[in-house]
């Protein structure tokens, strides 16, 4: 059980959550994640990023959208109420280097969240960043701020231009492969973002580390539900990722899985709407 | 005349196929009492030596005959824990009922004693009629043991280091306990409800669990000694690493491992689909690979959440598979479909990434390999292909390594075995290792010997 300490909005769907978690928040790094189930009994095992810690309280910080059934159900929890478990630090965490060239953070929608430790442990490990942060409108955008505090520059794109420039992410990111020469891109946010960078940065061989988030179950290497084609080779996302070289990642692949039970999870809720109103299963 | 084998009443095949529910019913009374009457009483009982921790098998035999089941569970105690769950779930046939005398008069190992049943029957009395006794807690020793992982091996050196008065704290990764036998082995086979009381009466004993704590990633296993001031550790972290047969095909999607697809079933409950929030895959035709335990529990699972028809690919023979006789017996009854001598080599997609199909080889089984059983050789140009819409790889485990990588001076072999001297101590002072994780994939009882004899070195240790 571990304790809701507090909460705020970001945004319509997207939630920030600062959670007791002592032990976790001495051990995480930049990177890794945890795995929680709001209530235990018939709940489900869901994977989120830390996005931040503070030691001394003995809190963890995660953001999320509210997208489905269990991401829903946590977001209607308050200050003061629990949550049934919470495992980690999982994951391997980010490989952070000083590097005499820019260091590029790109995130999209709900990838900013995880992307925010690792642009503040860049910028902290000495490295000049340049952050490039997406959303589809000027609303869904989250976390400016924090990203602008560890970033020596900021670009901004949104999909119908109300704020920032009116662009995807790639643009710019192909902008500064260009013209600065970057040691590494980082770019977490939605799969098809995700694979764009990648294939944005090849041509400039720029090493390219993305986040994946793939379904999981338990989170540390027993089920092989995450697993991802990397190079010729087949990888557990928690156990050695969630970081893979993009360059390397199967993406159709990885967003196929991803789809596995769509058309199951849409039936479920129908069937649910027969039930409450005394229909047939 | 000679009393008859007494049957295990069990659900109809075609209404248990339907629901999770135990199939096995257990005897009636009258029915443990006869086949406990077919024991002869060995002098030099046989069947004891079959047992991996050696129960006084004629001892409790005798008492259940006589109707005594009191006396017949206080014996089997003295040697095991977890007699409710290994009556269900030893493969008895290579254990003790293997070198039992009736089976060998009767020149057939299925008609020995039935011994698992009656262990099986004695442990759902006592259980049934509120008889668990929690046992006696010697006084305080004021040393602390941490237990990585809550399976059959970790829970059974907590009881007995809690029973010499150490204060034991149990890790586990998961947020249930139990290990395999609640989220590998189906409730059709293992209720949980079971494995739940035997957790209570740990509880009741005074042993600390702990769960949502992944040793390695939540606390360094060194910092549990050092930072955390416990004088000795035992790892239990069972195997917990699915093997895959590296064919192409293998990460589309419909493709599972038996630990995921078994997982999604027994821990989160997927199969109660009204309540579950986590989905399981629904495929009108399965092909489970593999011819183990691991397999017969995922083909019977696939039959449960609604499969049509669900095939076992395995490249032997009947006579070679490893699981358990009951097992097979059972899956075959519910229409499961056996393709022996059968290997798939590739499995196929459609446009859209998911499985429709594979593409299998014909086998023969040719000369005797170094084990002594005949080696499965390819038919060249046997190709076939059979149409479904997903396959469970149910090839075991392998070693997990999430804690030897976090853990430089841990011992392991090139499988990822920790490695234990005959004392179950590991390369590390004060860290000791048992059942799976230093066995390979092994079986529950073997995983409980290897706890109650770790305990015992640490006992030895610690009281030293
Ligand atoms: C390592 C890791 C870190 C993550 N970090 C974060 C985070 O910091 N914040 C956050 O909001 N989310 C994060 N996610 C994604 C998050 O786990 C999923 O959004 C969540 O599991 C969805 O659960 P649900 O029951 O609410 O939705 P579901 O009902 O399961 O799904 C709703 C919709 O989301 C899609 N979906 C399901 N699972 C995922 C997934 N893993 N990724 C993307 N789409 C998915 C489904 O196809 C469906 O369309 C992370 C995932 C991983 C693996
Ligand atoms: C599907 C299936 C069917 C089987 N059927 C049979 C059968 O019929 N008969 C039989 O005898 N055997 C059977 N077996 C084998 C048997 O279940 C195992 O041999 C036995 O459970 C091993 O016990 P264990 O205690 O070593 O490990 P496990 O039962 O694997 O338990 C290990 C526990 O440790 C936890 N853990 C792992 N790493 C960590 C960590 N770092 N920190 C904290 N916790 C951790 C895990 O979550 C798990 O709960 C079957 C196995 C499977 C998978
Ligand atoms: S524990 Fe297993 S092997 Fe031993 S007597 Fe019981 S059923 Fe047989
Ligand atoms: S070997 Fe068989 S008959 Fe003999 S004592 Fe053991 S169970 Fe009884
Ligand atoms: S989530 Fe199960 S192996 Fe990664």
């Amino acid at each position: 059980m571990n304790k809701i300490i507090r909460k705020i909005q970001l945004s319509d769907d997207v939630f920030q959550m600062e959670i007791e978690a002592p032990l976790i928040a001495e051990e995480r790094k930049a990177g890794q994640f945890i795995i929680l189930i709001v209530s235990e009994e018939f709940g489900e095992r869901i994977p989120l990023t830390i996005a931040g810690a503070d030691e001394e309280k003995g809190t963890i910080t995660i953001i999320f959208q509210a997208v489905g059934d269990s991401t829903k159900e946590l977001g209607k929890k308050s200050e003061g109420d629990y949550i049934d478990s919470l495992l980690g630090p999982l994951g391997k965490a980010t490989h952070i280097v000083k590097y005499d060239k820019p260091v590029v953070c790109v995130g999209g929608g709900i990838g900013v969240a995880p992307l925010r430790p690792i642009v503040e442990a860049f910028k902290k490990a000495g490295n000049e960043v340049i952050s490039i942060i997406g959303a589809r409108n000027k609303d869904l955008l989250i976390l400016e701020d924090e990203i602008r505090a560890y970033s020596d520059e900021v670009i901004i794109c949104t999909d119908d231009g109300s704020y920032g420039r009116k662009d995807l992410v790639t643009a710019p990111l192909k902008e500064i492969c260009e013209s600065r020469d970057p040691a590494e891109v980082v770019a977490i946010g939605p799969p098809v973002m995700m694979k764009f960078c990648a294939l944005t940065t090849k041509p400039y061989k720029v090493k390219t580390t993305v986040s994946l988030n793939t379904i999981m179950i338990d989170g540390t290497g027993m089920c092989g539900g995450c697993r991802v084609t990397v190079g010729d080779e087949t990888k557990f996302v928690c156990v050695d990722g969630p970081e893979f070289d993009g360059h390397l990642v199967d993406f159709d692949n990885m967003i196929n899985r991803l789809n596995t039970y769509k058309h199951q999870e849409e039936e479920h809720n129908c069937r649910i709407g027969l039930d409450s109103k005394g229909g047939e299963k | 005349r000679a009393i008859p084998l007494q049957e295990m009443p069990s659900q109809d095949p075609l209404v248990r196929r339907n629901n999770m529910e135990e199939v096995a019913l257990g005897y009636t009374e009258s029915q443990v009492k006869l086949e406990a009457m077919r024991c002869l009483q060995c002098k030099n009982a046989p069947c004891i030596s079959g047992c991996p921790v050696s129960i006084n098998i004629p001892g409790f035999i005798a008492a259940a005959a006589e109707g005594d089941f009191e006396k017949s569970i206080g014996i089997i105690k003295e040697s095991s824990s977890l007699p409710a769950i290994c009556g269900r779930v030893c493969p008895q046939e290579t254990q003790c009922m293997a070198t039992c005398t009736v089976g060998k008069a009767e020149k057939d190992v299925m008609r020995s004693v039935q011994i698992g049943r009656i262990e099986r029957y004695v442990a759902d009395w006592e259980r049934e009629n509120d008889k668990i006794q929690v046992p006696e807690v010697a006084p305080s020793t004021g040393k602390r043991v941490a237990i990585v992982g809550s399976g059959p091996s970790g829970l059974s050196a907590a009881f007995d280091l809690r029973k010499e008065g150490h204060d034991v704290t149990v890790y586990e990764a998961f947020h249930k306990n139990g290990g395999v036998t609640v989220y590998g082995i189906p409730e059709f086979r293992l209720p949980k409800k079971i494995v739940e009381i035997e957790i209570d009466t740990l509880v009741k004993m005074g042993v600390k669990i702990v769960t949502n704590f992944l040793v390695g990633k939540t606390r360094k296993l060194t910092d549990l000694l050092e930072k955390d001031g416990f004088d000795a550790v035992y790892i239990a972290a069972g195997a917990g690493l699915p093997k895959f047969m590296g064919i192409e095909g293998e990460n589309l999607v419909g493709v599972f491992s038996a630990n995921e697809y078994l997982t999604r079933s027994n821990l989160m409950k997927a199969y109660d689909t009204a309540n579950s929030r986590t989905p399981i895959y629904h495929a009108k035709k399965v092909a489970i690979f593999g011819g183990g335990n691991v397999a017969m529990d995922a083909a019977r699972t696939a039959k449960r959440i609604g499969a049509e028809e669900v095939h076992v690919v395995y490249r032997r023979t009947e006579a070679e598979m490893p699981a358990r006789v009951e097992e097979v017996h059972h899956a075959k009854e519910e229409g499961i479909i056996f393709d022996f001598l059968t290997n798939p080599v590739k499995i196929l997609g459609d446009e859209n990434g998911r499985v429709k199909g594979i593409e299998c080889l014909k086998y023969e089984l040719g000369e005797p390999d170094d084990s002594g059983r005949r080696r499965p050789v390819p038919i060249e140009g046997s190709n076939f292909i059979i149409d479904l819409d997903a396959c469970i790889p149910s090839l075991g485990n392998n070693a997990n390594p999430i804690l030897s990588n976090s853990t430089p001076d841990l011992e392991v072999n090139k499988w990822g075995n920790i490695v234990v001297d005959e004392n179950n101590k590991t390369s590390i002072d004060r860290i000791y290792a048992g059942g799976d994780i230093v066995l390979g994939a092994a079986t529950v009882i073997l995983a409980m010997g290897q706890g109650r004899h770790a305990a015992e070195s640490i006992n030895k240790l610690l009281k030293a």
